[in-house]
Formats: C-alpha cells, sequence, structure tokens
C-alpha cells in the first residue's frame, strides 16, 4: 500500500513541477490508446481474445515455438515466460493465460529485423495453461504448456 | 515519472539483445485494497515502444496479467555497437515515460 501511494505522490509532485508537460504528457496518450485493442484484452475466453487481436481464433500446434515456463510457480504474481519462435516471418507473438479472467496478457508486435524472442512476467489466478500465439505469414500457430500455481496473482 | 525504465542492451553477431525494466504498480483493478474493502482502481501499462536508431523494432500491447515491474527481453538483427534504443511506454491513467540507451 505505501509503494503505490508513493508513486502516487511523485507523480503528482511531478504534475504539479511541470504543468505544461504533464497536460501534454495528458492528452497525447489518447491518440495512442485508440490503437490498444481494449475488446481483445477484456475478452473472457481465448477464442474470443486470439478473434479481436489477431483477426482469427483458428491455430494449428506448431514444434517449432518454444514456451519456456515453469513447471510449478510458487507466486502467480510473478511468472517468468520466454516464448521462441524459430518460424520465419514471426509478425506477432501473444501471450494467453487460459484460466485467468481476461486471458490475453500480452501481445508483441515485431519489426522486421526483429527475432522470435520474447521474455517477459506474467500474472496468473490460478493453475491453468499459458498459451503462446505467433502469427506469421497470416497464420496462426501455437503451442502451450501448464503451469501449476500455488499462489494465485489475481485478486487480493 | 522520470527514470523509471531500465536498459541493457549487448549486441553479439549483429543480433541485439535488449533486456528492460520498468517500475510500474501494475494494478489489474481487480484487487482490493484490504482495510477500505474497495477495490484500486486499475493502473497498468498499456503499450510499449521500442525504437532503435528511430525506428520500430517492438511495440507490446500489455494488459493488467503482466506482473508488477515488468521486466521484457527481446533481439533484433542489424545492430551494431553504439546504436542507440528508445524505450517508452504509456499506461491506461494516460501516464508515460521514456528511456535511450547505447547498445553495448
Amino acid at each position: 500500500m505505501m509503494n503505490q501511494r508513493r508513486t502516487l505522490l511523485k507523480g503528482t509532485l511531478a504534475a504539479g513541477a511541470a504543468g505544461i508537460a504533464a497536460s501534454v504528457g495528458l492528452l497525447t496518450p489518447k491518440a495512442v490508446l485508440a490503437a490498444w485493442p481494449k475488446a481483445a484484452f477484456e475478452s473472457k475466453s481465448v477464442d474470443a481474445a486470439l478473434s479481436a487481436a489477431l483477426g482469427s481464433s483458428s491455430t494449428s500446434e506448431s514444434g517449432k515455438i518454444k514456451l519456456k515456463a515453469p513447471d510449478i510457480a510458487e507466486n502467480g504474481a510473478v511468472v517468468p515466460i520466454t516464448v521462441t519462435s524459430g518460424i520465419s516471418g514471426t509478425e506477432s507473438i501473444s501471450v494467453l493465460v487460459a484460466k485467468n479472467n481476461q486471458p490475453l496478457a500480452a501481445n508483441f508486435k515485431l519489426g522486421g529485423d526483429t527475432e522470435g524472442y520474447v521474455s517477459t512476467r506474467i500474472k496468473m489466478g490460478k493453475t491453468s495453461d499459458v498459451v503462446a500465439v505467433v502469427k506469421a505469414g497470416g497464420k496462426l500457430f501455437s503451442t502451450k504448456k501448464q503451469v501449476k500455481v500455488t499462489i494465485g496473482g489475481c485478486g487480493g | 515519472m522520470a527514470k523509471s525504465i531500465k536498459i541493457r542492451a549487448k549486441v553479439k553477431k549483429g543480433v541485439a539483445t535488449v533486456k528492460c525494466l520498468i517500475n510500474h504498480p501494475m494494478e489489474t483493478g481487480l484487487r482490493k485494497d484490504k482495510k477500505t474493502g474497495k477495490k484500486i482502481p486499475a493502473k497498468f501499462i498499456q503499450e510499449v515502444n521500442a525504437e532503435h536508431n528511430g525506428k520500430n523494432v517492438m511495440t507490446a500491447q500489455w494488459s493488467g496479467a503482466i506482473s508488477k515491474n515488468p521486466f521484457v527481453a527481446f533481439k533484433f538483427k542489424g545492430a551494431n555497437s553504439g546504436d542507440t534504443i528508445k524505450i517508452s511506454w504509456v499506461d491506461n491513467k494516460g501516464d508515460s515515460d521514456s528511456a535511450e540507451a547505447k547498445i553495448k
């Protein structure tokens, strides 16, 4: 709790000190956020999220995608995952947690020279499959792995 | 909200590996304050952009399901030592920050 108050305080101070900068900071994101696929992130099922984010929910399993995640996550609030895609022309990598309230956790759009590799840390509410979906050449490929969670990371 | 981003970038055989840590609470909006029982409002990063010498190499769209103080790593080709990598983020409350680093 204290942590949050601190960040909030710092945020307000910074805003006060540079009023103009803050107002610019508050205005610009509106335009940026238009690109954020709200519907996809608010979808309640994996299929719906995929349709909204990538335009299709039909994926084919691929052995060329490697999903590195722990078998058992002691703390669901921090689950390290790494996705490596060996598929040429990988355009985007999406990470979904099947049993989270809102399954879509992240969507990485990769530039032309960017390799099919992303690593991040996600939250998981309970034991569930983690699904990595790679978009390449207009097709979707997926791979999944079950991660057991002993303490959930969502909710209080 | 300055200096919320830490970047480490290294190049090996033309492939750069960028590791980035961002200081952010990443509240989902589902958690409750134990004292008041009220929900803590959502505050999470929605978009992270990475630019290499001004060219976009990665855009990440995130939900609240990314851990607090998020970590992200990615690789891209065509990098040279001394190139600039710029990372910026925007959250759902409109806060944002950016940082630049040289690739080693």
